[in-house]
């Protein structure tokens, strides 16, 4: 009775134990397969370094725990005299290199259809930013080039857990990069200021962004979807907070999508010679600090001293020429970017007429997209 | 019977001095073995706050505690204080207090030049640590400092960073020096390279190690240095230069960096699996084979942690095979201390059990390490949590557990008493418990795609990051009884015998307990008790 009691406990926990691991979400235990062939792959050579790891430790680790449980002074063991063994020597040095010989083959002909160069149907460029992704659609007409900065879109309230955290938290930007499936996409990855690293899981791309080198990977995905990474090099206070997202979809919506985006930087470039008014500059403005400026200077502007300096009084109550240099050109040195190449004068003029006209900055004055235009000219 | 009275004389002088000034003038290997030993548990204690700061932050997604820029401090110090402060004088502590005893010597060779070595290392952290408290804060680029973050965008604080790396550096070279000339010149009359315990060849080609890279670590942080201060751009692309430079130049110092951290581990770990399994080592001379051979390949393999910043091909190829190569003389070390286990006599005293959790967690972060060494799996696995998981799992229970046994191992010799067991075996099963919940979930947060170095993650890795936060605090506090225990040994306990332990061979065991402050002033004449 008691042992039938004792059974039937067993069988009990061993189900429960199997229908654990039947019911448990691997994916948060392992490495992703990702929807390349590269990535199915290296996912392929992982589970098998995995496996003959797991064989060798369980060996080794079986024999000590089988010495540890039989030869034990307790139970009177005397200890043996033998000490040396050039034939075992000979065999476990002989047997872990076969081993490593038969892992080597597999990791060198994945290596080598990595690097395997050949044309490809696009090329986008990635820079990093301290702290965000910048996209250029490369095409040898320039006037046909695409380009816009990927920031992270969670905002500061889930951050500072003032807000209920969405899915994605973290891991969703305000302009993903959209590819088509099944081409092959190059991309170009570079760095502005310090060392970042483009890395998605599902397609296994990971390659650093290194300030003055370009370098080349691609991927052909397989599947639609969103696929989502982040910068896996520390680059500075938010490291943390420049994540990667990638749409893939089929050619036709991928066309329609760059359409799209041609025509909107053609737009862009026509409210230039428009008049703007205070308003809509200050509420662009705002917009544009947000997502660019706030991250370091702070919401109320007053950044965080000595690295990243206040807003309040000094510069932007000086004048407005070497506020504009400032905005367009950046500071050599520091995590102050040249934004003259990242956003639109209209931005541009809004932001610096946002900046000057809050936190008790009551400048009054206004900057128009115009004088951008003729500024960023001069400095060229 | 003048004999006698000139004896009498020598004792009267050569006791230990009275008060502060003993341990600041001190040239005595044991003074200064322990003053290494107590400044690394100094280090152990602030690195591991710092870690703590770290895993509180992460106990749950969003940011709580700290800041950013302040979580970057936190991993910059905690890297650098663990690697130069915890670990290393460790190390030298050990190897200042045993290498005489077990070749033989009545002290190190160059007594004045150790007590310089150590007393430059409080300046050294003192240094460091100041500058948490400097405008622009402490060092936030990571323990591995890649320019142009530590350079062109570093805080101010880098200058100091600078200093205090090169004051190390100087230390450990000197130590270095020291440790070399004593053993190749100071063992006893008739004791042969091979008759050595495999603990002094551990230390001899560490010593080597650490005389062959840490001037090229001192030539990286001058060039950071010409590079902030001078005007050059050795990093700076801009300029002309190159950051991966730098890159190459530190891990050429870093790689057998590592290996100086895990060696004289392997040697404590030879002496104490013999002792408790009452039989000699197994394959004495393989061990210093292998020992050697994995210095040599430390040399050749560097790159291996740069795989993903562009490396042509036939590179990343070279760099993998030889960096696979390792595995084959660590697989020999580990195979040898099994082989000496098996048919042994075993008890399971504390320094046998924190040796034996050596070499099954050590192992565990070898295999990773073999896993990480595959260039294609590398690129999904680099600046992830599964290499947090890797190195840690080589370095807390390897190198951290292989000094806590040195120091149970040979405590009743330095002090005279021995340590209450019941409490040693308390601290290895809160220890072996809380370091395995603390790196283990880490393993598969990196596989799962979580970067290193960030202080704050996406939501789907929060369930194991909590996991191991609650590993950290509870492997964090036990090191606290080890400070208790520690303490009531000096104080008293129960007297130790002059062999200590039943099984335990070499010239250590053949002096009094506690070790008299001279000793071996005349060579010992016996030498088969040498090495097990």
């Amino acid at each position: 009775m008691d042992r039938a009691k004792r059974i039937n406990w067993l069988v009990a926990l061993s189900l429960l134990l199997i229908s654990n691991y039947a019911l448990a979400d691997w994916s948060a235990l392992n490495m992703r397969e990702g929807v390349t062939q590269i990535s199915r792959e290296i996912y392929r050579l992982h589970m098998i370094v995995f496996w003959v790891c797991a064989v060798i430790a369980i060996v080794v680790f079986g024999v000590m725990i089988i010495s540890m449980l039989m030869h034990r002074k307790s139970l009177g063991a005397v200890p043996a005299t033998f000490h040396e063994s050039t034939k075992l020597e000979i065999v476990w040095t002989i047997l872990p290199i076969t081993i490593l010989v038969v892992l080597a083959i597999p990791a060198t002909s994945t290596l080598r259809s990595m690097y395997e160069a050949g044309d490809s149907d696009i090329d986008i460029k990635v820079v990093g930013y301290q702290w965000k992704w910048q996209y250029t659609y490369l095409d040898d007409d320039p006037t046909k080039e695409v380009q816009f900065m990927s920031t992270l879109l969670t905002p500061r309230d889930e951050i500072y857990n003032r807000a209920n955290k969405r899915e994605h938290y973290l891991l969703d930007v305000d302009e993903p990069l959209v590819i088509p499936i099944n081409k092959r996409i190059r991309f170009l990855i570079t760095a502005n200021d310090v060392i970042h690293s483009w890395w998605v899981p599902d397609f296994a791309v990971k390659k650093d962004a290194i300030p003055g080198f370009v370098h080349e990977s691609w991927t052909v995905v397989d599947e639609p979807g969103i696929y989502r990474g982040q910068c896996a090099e520390l680059c500075g206070k938010d490291h943390g907070f420049m994540p990667i997202v990638v749409r893939a979809v089929e050619q036709s919506e991928y066309e329609s999508w760059l359409a799209g985006k041609q025509k909107q930087a053609k737009l862009a470039y026509e409210t230039v010679g428009k008049q703007w008014t205070m308003d809509e500059l200050m509420e662009t403005g705002e917009q544009v600090y947000a997502q660019n400026c706030m991250t370091c200077h702070q919401g109320n502007g007053q950044g965080i001293p000595p690295a990243f300096p206040t807003l309040v009084g000094g510069m932007t109550r000086g004048p407005i020429d070497e506020h504009i240099n400032m905005v367009l050109h950046g500071k050599a040195g520091t995590a102050m970017q040249a934004f003259g190449v990242q956003l639109n004068p209209a931005q541009l003029a809004a932001v610096i007429t946002y900046e000057r006209n809050v936190w008790g900055n009551d400048m009054g004055d206004l900057v128009q997209p115009k004088k951008i235009n003729e500024m960023l000219s001069q400095g060229q | 019977m003048s004999a006698v009275i000139e004896e009498h004389h020598d004792d009267h002088h050569h006791g230990p001095d009275k008060g502060i000034m003993r341990w600041v003038l001190t040239t005595n290997h044991k003074d200064i073995g322990t003053l290494y030993l107590w400044l690394s548990f100094i280090m152990f204690l602030t690195g591991g706050c710092m870690a703590l700061v770290i895993r509180a932050e992460l106990f749950q997604p969003g940011l709580q505690l700290v800041e950013p820029e302040f979580f970057n401090q936190m991993t910059t110090m905690h890297g650098l204080i663990m690697v130069f402060g915890a670990v290393m004088p460790a190390f030298v502590g050990l190897a200042n207090w045993l290498v005489p005893m077990m070749i033989g010597a009545p002290d190190m060779a160059l007594p004045r030049m150790n007590n310089y070595s150590f007393w430059i290392l409080p300046f050294a952290f003192s240094m460091l640590v100041s500058t948490l408290f400097m405008e622009g804060g402490a060092p936030n680029f990571g323990w591995t400092f890649y320019a142009p973050l530590s350079t062109e965008y570093a805080p101010p604080s880098v200058t100091f960073f600078i200093f205090a790396v090169h004051l190390m550096g100087i230390s450990s070279i000197m130590g270095s020096i020291n440790i070399v000339v004593t053993i190749l010149n100071l063992r006893a009359p008739g004791m042969k390279l091979m008759q050595m315990p495999l603990f002094v060849w551990t230390w001899l080609i560490t010593a080597y190690l650490l005389i062959a890279v840490m001037p090229v670590l001192a030539g990286v942080v001058t060039m950071m240095l010409m590079d902030i201060h001078f005007g050059t751009a050795f990093f700076s692309a801009a300029g002309g230069g190159d950051p991966v430079l730098f890159q190459h130049v530190f891990w050429f110092f870093g790689h057998p960096e590592v290996y100086i951290m895990i060696l004289p581990a392997f040697g404590v770990v030879s002496a104490i699996i013999p002792t408790f399994a009452r039989k000699r080592l197994f394959g004495y001379d393989s061990m210093v084979y292998a020992t050697a051979s994995i210095a040599f390949l430390s040399f050749i393999v560097w790159a291996h942690h740069m795989f993903t910043v562009g490396i042509p091909i036939a590179g990343e190829l070279y760099f993998m095979y030889a960096t696979m190569l390792i595995a084959v003389p660590t697989g020999v070390k580990v195979f040898n201390w099994v082989a000496t286990m098996w048919r042994g006599s075993m008890t399971f005293e504390t320094p046998m059990l924190f040796s034996i959790a050596f070499v099954i967690l050590f192992t565990i972060g070898g295999l990773s390490g073999l896993m990480l060494a595959l260039t294609p799996a590398d690129f999904q696995y680099h600046d992830t949590y599964f290499v947090v998981a890797h190195f840690h799992y080589v370095l807390v229970p390897g190198s951290v557990f292989s000094i806590m046994a040195a120091v149970y191992y040979w405590i009743p010799k330095w002090t005279g008493y021995m340590y209450d067991e019941t409490l040693g075996k308390t601290h290895f099963w809160l220890s072996f418990i809380g370091v395995n919940v603390l790196f283990f979930p880490q393993h598969f947060v990196g596989l799962a795609g979580m970067p290193r170095r960030i202080p704050d993650y996406a939501l789907q890795f929060a369930d194991y990051n909590m996991v191991s936060s609650a590993g950290a605090f509870l492997f964090g506090f036990s090191q606290l009884l080890f400070l208790f225990i520690v303490i009531k040994t000096i104080r008293g306990g129960k007297k130790a015998t002059n062999e200590v332990w039943e099984g335990a061979h070499g010239l250590e065991w053949t002096i009094p307990s506690p070790a008299p402050y001279h000793t071996f002033t005349t060579p010992p004449q016996d030498l088969t008790e040498a090495h097990g």
